[in-house]
Order: structure tokens, then sequence, then C-alpha cells
């Protein structure tokens, strides 16, 4: 993302246009009607769904997140960008975990 | 250089005017750093409770499962009502970096009618499996289906009281380094309820209709 350029020398060269939210508007549009179309309209196997629908919504989270919320820019030490990215490692290895070792329930009771 | 040693020894109120309002004091970038720290935070509290809905979702207790739950036409106007809201308050933080004043007030009075406009719909959406006989108390998949849509709905409440009162405060102060930081991180907080309920929509209901 190269929004460095055009945010460090603040207010006074802001964009004329915000291009980039309707851009990234247009895109979540785009994905969310693929979501559905992967739910209702293709008639692939649930797991194919599943793992199509969960890349979109990745591709929808990073839209919201580099195109609205301007994660990368920065005016001093960029520490928010390693932050989120130790969020999103911390609760995807809640979840993914969580998910795997459940999985083995059934040996344990 | 916000965090640097030079910055700590200048006056607490220099004012930085190569960088946009709200980052243009150190309190301001501060701040502005710390609500990140508690986006990550409020990040893996939204993983621990998709974690206990995806390995709950198939005790159903017998009752109702979430195919018959659930519909389209109410979940998909929630999504596309908060999608817009998140979309017309990146233009209000827009609107305020250029300086519109009254852009930005507009447009963050477009968010939160949108705001609500989606807080109406889950309403009536939990009002109506209430009425069925799908309370919390019915089964695990739908305790919890209600701890997690409902704290999405409760951060939803929260930041429409919280983006009132910032346009309040805009409307009379006007943009100063204050209210802009004040904007700023009330549309990080935003943006974040759309990033979450990206993730409710796909794995509650649009998994709820296709396991």
């Amino acid at each position: 993302m190269a929004s460095n350029d055009t945010t460090k020398h603040g207010q006074h060269h802001q964009e004329a246009f915000p291009w980039k939210h309707i851009i990234g508007f247009l895109l979540s549009l785009v994905l969310t009607f693929g979501s559905l179309w992967f739910v209702l309209g293709s008639h692939l196997p649930s797991q194919a769904v599943i793992s199509a629908i969960v890349i979109l919504a990745v591709f929808q989270a990073m839209i919201q997140l580099f195109l609205f919320m301007h994660l990368t820019e920065t005016f001093g030490p960029n520490y928010q960008q390693f932050l989120i990215f130790f969020a999103f490692f911390i609760a995807f290895t809640v979840v993914a975990g969580s998910i795997w070792i459940m999985a083995f329930k059934s040996y344990v009771a | 250089m916000a965090y640097s040693m030079e910055a700590d020894m200048e006056h607490d109120h220099h004012i930085d005017t190569s960088k946009p309002m709200e980052y243009s004091t150190e309190d301001g970038s501060l701040k502005i750093f710390g609500f990140w720290v508690f986006l990550g935070s409020d990040l893996v509290l939204f993983s621990c409770l998709f974690t206990m809905y995806i390995l709950l979702f198939r005790n159903t207790a017998g009752s109702f499962t979430s195919q018959q739950l659930f519909d389209y036409p109410t979940f998909l106007s929630e999504t596309f009502l908060l999608l817009t809201s998140s979309f017309t308050c990146g233009l209000a933080t827009y609107s305020m970096r250029r300086g519109m004043k009254n852009a930005t007030i507009a447009w963050l009075i477009v968010t939160v009618l949108l705001g609500l406009g989606f807080i109406g719909f889950e309403v009536s959406e939990f009002t109506k499996y209430v009425s069925m006989g799908a309370t919390m108390h019915t089964s695990a998949f739908l305790s919890a289906f209600f701890t997690l849509v409902g704290t999405h709905g409760c951060h939803v409440s929260l930041g429409i009281l919280w983006l009132t009162s910032i346009i309040i405060q805009v409307a009379m102060r006007g943009l100063n380094p204050v209210t802009t930081r004040k904007i700023f991180i009330a549309g990080l907080y935003w943006h974040f309820l759309d990033v979450a309920w990206i993730f409710i929509f796909t794995v509650v209901y649009f998994m709820g209709k296709v396991l």
C-alpha cells in the first residue's frame, strides 16, 4: 500500500477525490455478492464453499484495514501494523487451534 | 517523530503542522496508538467468541438449527447497512482531513443513521427468534449465537452513542486537534466493527446455511 506518499505531507495534500474509499466500497460489494453466489449459486461441495467464502472474508477484512483504516499510514514508528498482525496471529491460533484440538474429543471421551 | 526524546523535551502543546491535525500533537498520536492496542485486544475477544460458536453450533439440543432460523433478507440487509456505514464513516474521516466541517458532520450523521438501521434489523431478528421459542436458554448453539452476535450488536450500539456525542462536539467546537483525534479514533472503531461483521456473516450466517 502506497499510503505513505500521499499522507506524509499532511492534510494540505489530501487526494482531491476519495478514490481509495470508493474502490474499497465497490470491492467489498463485489466480495459480498461473491460469497452469496458461492452459497446460493454454485453447486460445489460444502467444504469447497466454506473455503471460498472464508478466503473472500479475509480479503474483505484486508480492504477495511488497508483502504479504510489506513493501517500502513504512519507519522512515526509504525507499531500499530505489527500489533494488529500479532493480534490476528493470536486470533487465528485460538480459533484454528481449538477446532483442531476438539477434533480429538472422541478419543478422549 | 512523535515518540522521540526530542519531542518529549518540547512543549506539551507543540503542534506539528506537517502532519494531519489528529496526529499533530504528541497526545493525539499516543491516543491513536493506544486505540490500536484496544482494537488488537478486542480482536482477540471476538476470536474467543467465534471459537465458542464454531465448536457449539451443531449442539442444537433437538431444537432450532441454523438452517431453520436464519433468513437471507434479514442478514443481507444488516450486512449492506453496516458495509455502507463503514464507507460513509471513511468519507467522514476523509472530509475531516480536508478541513470540511459540515461535510464531516453530514457523513457522520449518515453513518449513525445506517448504524441505527442495522440495530433495528438485529433487534427485530432477535425478537423474532425469541418469540419463536429460540432463546439463549434453548441450546448451546443459541447461547453461542446470541453471545457472539449480541456482543457485536453491543459494540455497534455503543458506537452509535459515541459518534453522536462526537457529532455534537464537532458542531460546537469545530475541527481542532482534539475533535479530529476523536473522529479518527471513533472511525477506526466503526471500521473494526465492520471487520468483525464480515466474519459474522461468513462464519455464522453463510456457513449456517451451507452446513
